[in-house]
C-alpha cells in the first residue's frame, strides 16, 4: 500500500510545529526524531515503563501508545519545557538534584512529567500518595526512595 | 575557602544534562543519511537452518540490504573468549562463543539469522516478515539435569556433551570434617537470578567515514576500550582508526559489558559495506532474548557442624545454566563458588560445579554475578542448622564470623580475579550488631507475639554476605589543569549512572584544591582515553578512582614545584586551595592554578628534556587482587497467611565498603541494589517452557518492582579501610542485590511458622502462588 | 517494536465512524484510548489495515445520570469517572476498582467502553458490569440494539459485537437504597491484571437480612464469571461466617481458572474463596452501615 501521510499541527512546549507524518509513526518517535526533542525516552513501547511519559493538554500519557497524528491540534509538554527560558529548574528538578533522585537518568524525564503534573493537583501529598502516583514509572537504578524524598521536598517548596 | 569534598555528599555534576533532557544516549545520535537495522531472530530454541531467502525483503521499497552469515565472508567468526578459565587444576572448559549471525544451527530463541537495513526501523521491521526461513526443529535442552543425561540432544554437537565447564575446588579436608561433625545437614537448593532489564535497552550506531578511514561507534557498552580494540582487529583497522563512544548509558548492571554481541560486530561491518551510518536500537521485546541473562543453579549442599553451631566444613555440588554459548568463561559460577564462603570461618570446603550448555540465551554477570546463589546456600544452611540445633539465627552467624584479627584471611580457592581468594580486611561483628540494633532484633519476638494476637503475621530475616570488589587488571586516568583553571579528567571506564562524573571529580578536587564543579570528567570515549577494562565487578570507584587519585597527586606535585620555583620557596611552604597556590600564612602571595598551567606550556623558552609541558599526568592503578566488602541486611515483613501477599515493614542495610567518597551516591547504589534484590526474591522470574520459549517476554509479565514494592530503607555503614589501595576504598555497586533472596526466605518462614509445619524454603524466586503450592500440604 | 502499516481515518462523528466500519468491516478497528490496542499493534499482534480514530467524537463521552440509572458514554476516560464524585458514590464498585486499573497515565487515556470492548478476562470492569447487570447499547450504521452484560462477553478478548458495530453507551441501574458493595482483587503489583478480582453487592431488607446478592469475578475464566447463583443461600438471612464460607466453597467448585505465568489455577481457586468471604463480609457491613 502507499504510505499513509497526514498533516499535523501541534504545539510542543509552547512552540508550534507543522509536519507531514506517516500514520503509524508513534508520538514518542515523532518527538525524538522528527522534532529532535530527544529528552523523552523510549523504554518498552508497550506502555509499561513510563519513560516516554509526556503531558497531553496537561495530563500525563504514554507517548509510545499514541500516534503522532493523534496529537493534531493538541498541546504537548516534554521535559525540555520544564526549566524556564533562563535555565532555572522547576522545583522538582531542583529537588531531584538535591536528593540524588536520579542515577542513569534514563527514566527521569518520564518521572518529571508524571510528578510535576501530580504536584499541580496534589499540593500536600503523603508518601503513600507519592508512591502510588510514581508506580507507573519504572526505575531500575534508584530504588525510588530518593525520588519520593525529592517529590516531598518539591511539594513543600511549592507550597512556599 | 575550603574545597574539601572527599567524603562529602556532593551533588552530582552530571545532573543538569539529565534533568533537562539534554544528555546524549545512543538512540539520540542522528547522522545524515543514517540507516536503520532490524534483526530477524529465531523463533525456536534449537534447529538446523535449512533455508533463508531474503529476495522478497530486498524488493520492499526502503530496504537497502539484507545480510545472512554467508554474506560476511571471513568476517564471520565466533566471538572471542572474554574471560579465560582460571588457573584451577583439573578444570574442564569447552569454549563455544556466539556468532554474528547463525549459520547451520540456531541454539536459542532470539539468536539472529538476518540483519535487514532500511531507511527506517519501521520499514526494516516490515521487511522481516518478507524473509522466508526454513528451520528443522531439534530437541531442546532446557533442563540442566536432563541436559547432562546420556542421550540428551546436544547444544554443540562437537563437544560430545552439554558440559561447558567442570570445576572442583577444595580447601582443607571435608571428609575428615564430616567424620568429626556432631551434625550434618544436606539440602537441595534452586536459585534463579533474573535479567538486568535496564530502562534503556542496548543500541549501536556505527559510522564509517571512508575518506577519513575512520570508524566511529556509539555503543551502550560498559567496556568501550575492549570493544574498540576487538572491533578494530576484526575490521582490519588500526586501533586509532576506531573510536568507540559510550555516551550516557541508561543503566548497565552487567549485561552491557558482555562484548562482541552480534549487533556490535555487525553494525560496523554493515556501515563499511554500505558506506553509510547505521543505527540499531534493541527494543524491549528483543532485550528478553538478545541481551544476556543470569539464570539458575541447582545446588546439592551439605554442611558439617559442631553441636554449638560452628561450621566444620561444607560440600557443595552444583549445576549452573550457562546458556547456549560461554564467552564469559566461568565468572558467574566461580563467584557463586567463592562467595558461598561468606564472612565465615569455613575450615574445609569441597565445591564442584558443572556449567551446562542449554538452548537458552547466554548467561553473563548481572549485578551480583553469581554471588547471590552462593550466599543463598550458605545463609539457608545456617538457618536450617540454627533450627535443628536450636540456636538463634543471628547467634549462629556470630559464632562463625571471621574474627577481626584474622585478616588478611586466606580462603585459598581461586576467585574470578585469578588469584587465591583472600579477604584483605574486615570487621564483621560490629556490622551484625548494628543491623540487629537497627531492625530491633532483640525486641522482635515480643513484637511478633503481640501482632499475632491481632492476627497479623510478622516475620524477621537477617543475612550476611561478603562481596569481592575492585579487581584488576587496572584502570588509568589522565588529569590535566587547563589554562582556565578548570581540571579535566579522562578515564577509559564507562559510566551508567554511578556518579563517576562526580566521584572522580571529588577525588581530583581533593588533591588539587578546586571545586568539584570545576572538574570536568570524560569517560567512555576511546579518543579521550583508550586504556582500561570497564565497569564491572564493583570496581569503578576503587580502580579508576585510585588511578584518578594517582594522576591528581602527580599533577599536584608538578603545580607545587612550579609554584615553588616561581615564589622561590620550599614546596612545604605552599598550600593549594580554592584553585590557587599560595604561601602558607601569606594568602595574598598566590598564583592561580590556571596560570601555572599556562606557564607550564610556554610559547618561548625551553621545556627541559625529560620533562613534560603542562600540568598533566596519566597514571594507572592495578590492584593485585580484589578488596572484600561486607554487609548485613535485615528485614521485617508482614504476610497474609491466606493469600500469601507480602509487605515489607522495615528494611535495614549495614554495609562496609571502606573509605566512602560520596555517601549520597553510595546510598543510591545500595537502594538500587536492594530494589533489584527484591525483584529477584519475589517478583522477577523468567518463565520458560520445555521448548525454550519465554512465556513472559514483556514488562507487563516480567515484574520489575515499582515504588509500591520497594520500601523505605534505613542504611548505616562502618569503615574498614582496604590496605590494597591508597584511598582505602572497596566497591559497593552490587552489595544491595546480594543477600536479599535468603532474607526473604528466612522472613517468610518466620512469619508463617513454616519450620514448625515442616516446610523449608529452598528456592528463589518466591511468590504468593508458589508459597501456596509449597505449603498446601503442610500440617497446621 | 513498531506497528505494521495501516490507513488512519479520524472520524468526525458517530455516523461517520459507523459508516467507515461498515465499509471496512473486520479489516478496521476503532481507536479509542489505545491503551490496549496500541501495545498489541506495537507488538504486531494486532495488524488492522484501517484504524478509525473515534477520539474526536465528543458525543460518545459523558456521564448522564437520571432518576433510576446512569448512562456512561463509551469514550468516557477512566480519569473522568474517577473524578466524578457523584458517580463513584452512586457506583462504589466502579469507584473501588478504578485505582486497580493500570496507572494514572493509562487512566488519562483509557476509556470505559474501550475496556469493555477489549474484554480481557482479567479486566475488572467487565466483571463489575455483570454484577451491576449492566446493559450495553451497541450501534451500527443501520441499527441499534441493547445487549445484556452476560451476553456481551463471549470469550477471551471476544464480545458479541459484529464487525460493523460499536459499543456506544453502557446503562447502569442505580443500586438499591439499602445495599453495600465491595470490589477486591489480588494482583502481583498494583495496577497489574488481576490474578483474581471479585465484585460483591448485597442488598438488605428491612430486617437487615440479605434480600439480594450479586457476585462476580474476573481472572478466573475466559469471560467474567457471574457467581451470584453460588451466593443465593445468603438470601433471606443475615450473613454469618458459616454461610459466607459455604458461598466461598461453592464459588471454588464453580470456577475453572486457567492459571498463568503468575499463579497456578489452584492458587487462583484458593484466593477466589478467600476474596469471596472478605468481599461479602465487607459489602454486608457497608450495607448495614448505610453505605
Amino acid at each position: 500500500m502507499d504510505i499513509d501521510l497526514h498533516d499535523v499541527t501541534l504545539s510542543v512546549n509552547g512552540t508550534k510545529y507543522q509536519r507531514r507524518v506517516e500514520s503509524r509513526l508513534l508520538l514518542s518517535d515523532f518527538l525524538r526524531h522528527d522534532l529532535s526533542l530527544a529528552g523523552t525516552h523510549v523504554g518498552c513501547e508497550h506502555g509499561v515503563c513510563g519513560a516516554c511519559t509526556v503531558l497531553l493538554d496537561g495530563a500525563p500519557v504514554r507517548s509510545c501508545l499514541m500516534l503522532a497524528v493523534q496529537a493534531n491540534h493538541h498541546e504537548i509538554s516534554t521535559v525540555e519545557g520544564l526549566a524556564n527560558e533562563a535555565g532555572e529548574y522547576h522545583p522538582l528538578q531542583q529537588a531531584m538534584h538535591d536528593h540524588h533522585g536520579l542515577q542513569c537518568g534514563y527514566c527521569t524525564p518520564g518521572i518529571l512529567m508524571t510528578m510535576t503534573a501530580f504536584l499541580d493537583e496534589n499540593r500536600s501529598p503523603s508518601e503513600d500518595e507519592i508512591r502510588e502516583a510514581l508506580s507507573g514509572n519504572l526505575c531500575r537504578c534508584t530504588g525510588y526512595q530518593n525520588i519520593v524524598d525529592a517529590v516531598m521536598t518539591a511539594a513543600e517548596r511549592m507550597r512556599g | 575557602m575550603s574545597t574539601r569534598s572527599f567524603g562529602e555528599p556532593v551533588k552530582r555534576n552530571e545532573d543538569r544534562k539529565l534533568l533537562t533532557g539534554q544528555a546524549l544516549f545512543v538512540d539520540d545520535v542522528e547522522l545524515p543519511g543514517m540507516l536503520h537495522a532490524a534483526l530477524l531472530r529465531s523463533q525456536v530454541a534449537h534447529a538446523r537452518i535449512l533455508k533463508i531467502d531474503v529476495a522478497k525483503a530486498l524488493q520492499r521499497p526502503g530496504v537497502v540490504a539484507a545480510f545472512v552469515a554467508g554474506d560476511l565472508g571471513d568476517y564471520w567468526r565466533p566471538g572471542p573468549l572474554l574471560v579465560p578459565p582460571p588457573p584451577i587444576a583439573g578444570i574442564v572448559f569447552h569454549q563455544r562463543t556466539q556468532v554474528p549471525l547463525a549459520r547451520d544451527k540456531v541454539r536459542h530463541v532470539g539468536e539472529p539469522l538476518v540483519i535487514v537495513i532500511a531507511e527506517s526501523r519501521y520499514i526494516a521491521e516490515d521487511a522481516l516478515d518478507d524473509i522466508d526461513v526454513e528451520l528443522e526443529p531439534l530437541a531442546v535442552v532446557v533442563d540442566l539435569e536432563k541436559g547432562l543425561a546420556a542421550g540428551s540432544a546436544l547444544v554443540h554437537d562437537d563437544v560430545g556433551s552439554n558440559v561447558s565447564a567442570h570445576v572442583r575446588q577444595t580447601k582443607g579436608n571435608y571428609a575428615a570434617a564430616a567424620a568429626k561433625a556432631d551434625h550434618i545437614l544436606k539440602r537441595r537448593f534452586f536459585y534463579e537470578h533474573g535479567i538486568s532489564s535496564p530502562i534503556e535497552t542496548r543500541g549501536v550506531v556505527a559510522q564509517w567515514d571512508a575518506r577519513a578511514s575512520q570508524m566511529t561507534i556509539w555503543d551502550t557498552t560498559q567496556a568501550p576500550v575492549f570493544v574498540r580494540n576487538g572491533l578494530a582487529a576484526m575490521l582490519g583497522l588500526n586501533e586509532r582508526q576506531v573510536r568507540v563512544i559510550a555516551p550516557f548509558v541508561g543503566g548497565g548492571f552487567g549485561p552491557k559489558i558482555m562484548m562482541f554481541y552480534p549487533e556490535e560486530v555487525l553494525l560496523p561491518w554493515v556501515s563499511m559495506r554500505l558506506n553509510r551510518p547505521v543505527k540499531w536500537i534493541e527494543d524491549r521485546l528483543e532485550h528478553f532474548f538478545a541481551t544476556t541473562h543470569e539464570r539458575g543453579q541447582i545446588h546439592d549442599a551439605e554442611m558439617a557442624v559442631s553441636r554449638d553451631g560452628r561450621i566444620l566444613g561444607i560440600k557443595d555440588v552444583f549445576l549452573h545454566d550457562g546458556g547456549a554459548y560461554d564467552p564469559y568463561g566461568l565468572t558467574v559460577p566461580i563467584n557463586s563458588q567463592c562467595t558461598l564462603l561468606g564472612p565465615y570461618v569455613v575450615p574445609a570446603y569441597d565445591s564442584t560445579f558443572t556449567q551446562v550448555f542449554t538452548n537458552l540465551p547466554i548467561v553473563t554477570p548481572y549485578r551480583g554475578a553469581g554471588r547471590q546463589h552462593g550466599v543463598f546456600v550458605m545463609e539457608r544452611l545456617l538457618d536450617f542448622a540454627a533450627h535443628e540445633l536450636q540456636i538463634d539465627p543471628a547467634e549462629i552467624r556470630r559464632r562463625n564470623l571471621i574474627p577481626p584479627d584474622a585478616f588478611p584471611y586466606k580462603n585459598e580457592i581461586i576467585y574470578q580475579d585469578f588469584s587465591a581468594l583472600e579477604y584483605d580486611s574486615g570487621n564483621y561483628e560490629p556490622v551484625l550488631d548494628m543491623a540487629m540494633e537497627a531492625i530491633g532484633y532483640a525486641a522482635f519476638k515480643q513484637e511478633q507475639a503481640a501482632a499475632r494476637l491481632q492476627c497479623r503475621h510478622l516475620g524477621i530475616g537477617l543475612a550476611c554476605y561478603v562481596e569481592g570488589t575492585g579487581i584488576g587488571p587496572y584502570e588509568g586516568a589522565k588529569v590535566q589543569v587547563q589554562s582556565n583553571g578548570k581540571v579535566s579528567v579522562a578515564t577509559g571506564i564507562g559510566t551508567q549512572g554511578q556518579g563517576h562524573f562526580t566521584v572522580f571529580a571529588q577525588i581530583a578536587a581533593e588533591q588539587l584544591g578546586v571545586a568539584v564543579s570545576d572538574v570536568d570528567v570524560v569517560t567512555g570515549d576511546t579518543d579521550q582515553f583508550y586504556w582500561g577494562a570497564g565497569t564491572f565487578a564493583s570496581r569503578g570507584a576503587v580502580v579508576a578512582g585510585n588511578a584518578v587519585n594517582e594522576a591528581s597527586k602527580v599533577v599536584r606535585k608538578k603545580a607545587l614545584k612550579l609554584a615553588s620555583d616561581l615564589f622561590e620557596c620550599a614546596e612545604e611552604d605552599l598550600v593549594i586551595e580554592g584553585g590557587k597556590v599560595s604561601i602558607v600564612g601569606i594568602p595574598e602571595k598566590f598564583v592561580k592554578l590556571g596560570e601555572l598551567a599556562s606557564r607550564a606550556n610556554p610559547m618561548r623558552g625551553a621545556v627541559k628534556p625529560g620533562t613534560e609541558p603542562g600540568l598533566e599526568s596519566t597514571q594507572y592503578f592495578g590492584p593485585p587482587m580484589g578488596a572484600t566488602a561486607n554487609g548485613v541486611h535485615a528485614m521485617i515483613i508482614e504476610m497474609n497467611p491466606q493469600t500469601f501477599e507480602l509487605k515489607i515493614i522495615r528494611y535495614v542495610v549495614v554495609h562496609d565498603c571502606g573509605t566512602v567518597i560520596n555517601p549520597m551516591i553510595l546510598a543510591g547504589q545500595i537502594h538500587g541494589g536492594v530494589a533489584q534484590g527484591i525483584g529477584n526474591a519475589f517478583y522477577e522470574k523468567l518463565v520458560f517452557d520445555d521448548q525454550g520459549q519465554l512465556l513472559n517476554a514483556s514488562l507487563a509479565d516480567y515484574l520489575l518492582p515499582t515504588a509500591l514494592e520497594v520500601p523505605r530503607m534505613q542504611l548505616a555503614h562502618t569503615v574498614t579501610t582496604s590496605p590494597l589501595n591508597p584511598l582505602g576504598i572497596k566497591g559497593a555497586g552490587e552489595a544491595g542485590a546480594i543477600p536479599v533472596g535468603p532474607l526473604f526466605a528466612q522472613a517468610i518462614e518466620d512469619a508463617l511458622d513454616l519450620k514448625a509445619k515442616g516446610v523449608e524454603l529452598k528456592e528463589i524466586p518466591l511468590s504468593p502462588s508458589r508459597l501456596f503450592e509449597l505449603t498446601r500440604n503442610a500440617k497446621c | 517494536m513498531k506497528p505494521a502499516p495501516f490507513k488512519y481515518l479520524a472520524a468526525t462523528s458517530l455516523e461517520h465512524a459507523l459508516a467507515l466500519k461498515a465499509e471496512h468491516g473486520d479489516d478496521a478497528k476503532f481507536l479509542a484510548g489505545g491503551q490496549s490496542l496500541m501495545p498489541a499493534m506495537n507488538f504486531r499482534l494486532a495488524r488492522p489495515e484501517v484504524l478509525i480514530d473515534i477520539n474526536g467524537i465528543e458525543s460518545l463521552a459523558g456521564i448522564r445520570p437520571d432518576a433510576t440509572a446512569t448512562r456512561v458514554g463509551a469514550l468516557t476516560r477512566y480519569r473522568v469517572l474517577q473524578r466524578d464524585a457523584s458517580f463513584t458514590r452512586a457506583f462504589p464498585l466502579i469507584g473501588e476498582a478504578l485505582p486497580h486499573i493500570a496507572h494514572p497515565q493509562i487512566r488519562n487515556r483509557g476509556t470505559f467502553g474501550g475496556n469493555l470492548a477489549h474484554a480481557d478476562p482479567a479486566s475488572e470492569l467487565p466483571a463489575i458490569t455483570l454484577a451491576l447487570a449492566a446493559r450495553f447499547r451497541v450501534q451500527s450504521a443501520t441499527c441499534e440494539r441493547w445487549i445484556e452484560a452476560p451476553a456481551f462477553f463471549a470469550g477471551a478478548l471476544t464480545t458479541d459485537l459484529k464487525s460493523d458495530e460499536m459499543l456506544v453507551e453502557v446503562e447502569l441501574d442505580l443500586p438499591k437504597p439499602r445495599s453495600g458493595a465491595c470490589f477486591m482483587e489480588i494482583a502481583r503489583r498494583r495496577g497489574d491484571f488481576a490474578i483474581v478480582g471479585v465484585a460483591a453487592m448485597i442488598g438488605l431488607d428491612d430486617a437487615s437480612q440479605c434480600s439480594d446478592v450479586r457476585l462476580s469475578f474476573c481472572g478466573v475464566g475466559e469471560t467474567p464469571v457471574d457467581a451470584s447463583a453460588a451466593a443465593e443461600i445468603l438470601v433471606g438471612q443475615p450473613l454469618t461466617e458459616k454461610t459466607v464460607r459455604e458461598v466461598a466453597a461453592s464459588v471454588q467448585a464453580m470456577i475453572d481458572p486457567a492459571g498463568s505465568v503468575h499463579a497456578t489455577a489452584d492458587y487462583q481457586r484458593h484466593v477466589a474463596g478467600v476474596l469471596t468471604e472478605r468481599a461479602l463480609q465487607t459489602a454486608y457491613q457497608r450495607a448495614r452501615n448505610g453505605h
